[in-house]
């Protein structure tokens, strides 16, 4: 990479040592999940899909609740820093749980017989939750004060990240097709075989090396923003300034 | 389609969509980057 190419990208020494990790990691959880790791029981090869569903479900619940605490702290500290923050992992929340939806559809024609089912609290919750962080994201696109339009998403945000335990728990409180919590149930007694286990662990790993290389990636892009649009306004403020020092000069 | 299509499908459909991301925010930053003042640039050295 040429000197001029290295100022013109948002990554850095920390981001490409991250991506090079996560790339890593990527190659080992194909191989561990769609080779070395077995079929199961019931679920036979299918359980497969656990290891690409699971660490998005899991990404999308860490995405919002970063975008819940940035909230917290644009409502409380009035801190710009932390509303790129939130828009940043809000973004990246939305990805994460359309690829949670989208993988468990997949996963549930084969194993329910249908891609989606609505009397189902789990995928209507998820759905729900998904559908109020497009809305924080769209809330962000009308345009206002930076400060007003900081604090309306901050708390639509909080309102949204009360969803997480009820998406959560719903398999325990409501009657549902999808399957209890796998590894975070009550009991904390995962009826796992090891390396399955081990192969979920290291999923759940390897996607949050690739969060924090989007996150990272998309705060800059955030940062960078703010910055031209300052700059764009830094400008016409002063073309203003000449217009009428003209103005003010010839009358 | 047989369960390995639903699982190469799961998995093709997640690698594809982080990818095209990636790959979005890499570009996204690129043309940003060439509109900021060099002394603006904070990380990029």
């Amino acid at each position: 990479m040429t000197k001029a190419d290295a100022v013109t990208t948002t990554g850095s020494r920390a981001t490409r040592i991250l991506a090079a990790l996560a790339a890593l990691g990527v190659v080992w959880l194909v191989l561990l999940g769609l080779v070395f790791s077995p079929a199961d029981q019931t679920q036979g090869e299918l359980v497969r899909l656990m290891y690409v569903h699971v660490p998005s479900a899991w990404l999308a619940y860490l995405s919002f609740s970063l975008t819940a605490v940035g909230s917290a702290f644009v409502l409380w500290k009035k801190s710009q820093w932390w509303d790129l923050v939130a828009a940043s992992a809000a973004e990246i929340g939305v990805l994460f749980c359309g690829l949670a939806l989208l993988t468990g559809m997949i996963w549930g024609r084969p194993t329910w017989g249908t891609y989606w089912e609505w009397g189902d609290a789990r995928l209507v919750s998820t759905l729900v939750l998904f559908l109020v962080f497009v809305g924080y994201l769209a809330i962000r696109r009308i345009p206002a004060d930076p400060t007003v339009r900081a604090n309306r998403s901050a708390i639509v945000a909080l309102i949204g990240v009360v969803n997480i335990p009820l998406v959560h728990f719903s398999v325990k409180w409501w009657r549902t097709l999808h399957q209890e919590a796998t590894v975070l149930s009550t009991d904390f007694d995962p009826k796992l075989d090891d390396l399955m286990l081990f192969t979920l662990f290291f999923s759940v790993v390897v996607f949050t090396l690739v969060f924090a290389w989007l996150l990272v990636h998309r705060f800059r892009i955030a940062w960078l923003e703010d910055q031209v649009d300052m700059h764009s306004l830094g400008i016409a403020l002063d073309e203003r300034r000449r217009e009428a020092e003209l103005v003010g000069g010839g009358s | 389609m047989s369960n390995w299509g639903y699982i190469v499908l799961g998995w093709s459909a997640t690698g594809a969509v982080l990818t095209a991301y990636a790959m979005r925010l890499m570009a996204r930053g690129r043309a940003l980057s060439r509109q900021v003042p060099e002394g603006k640039r904070r990380w990029m050295q």
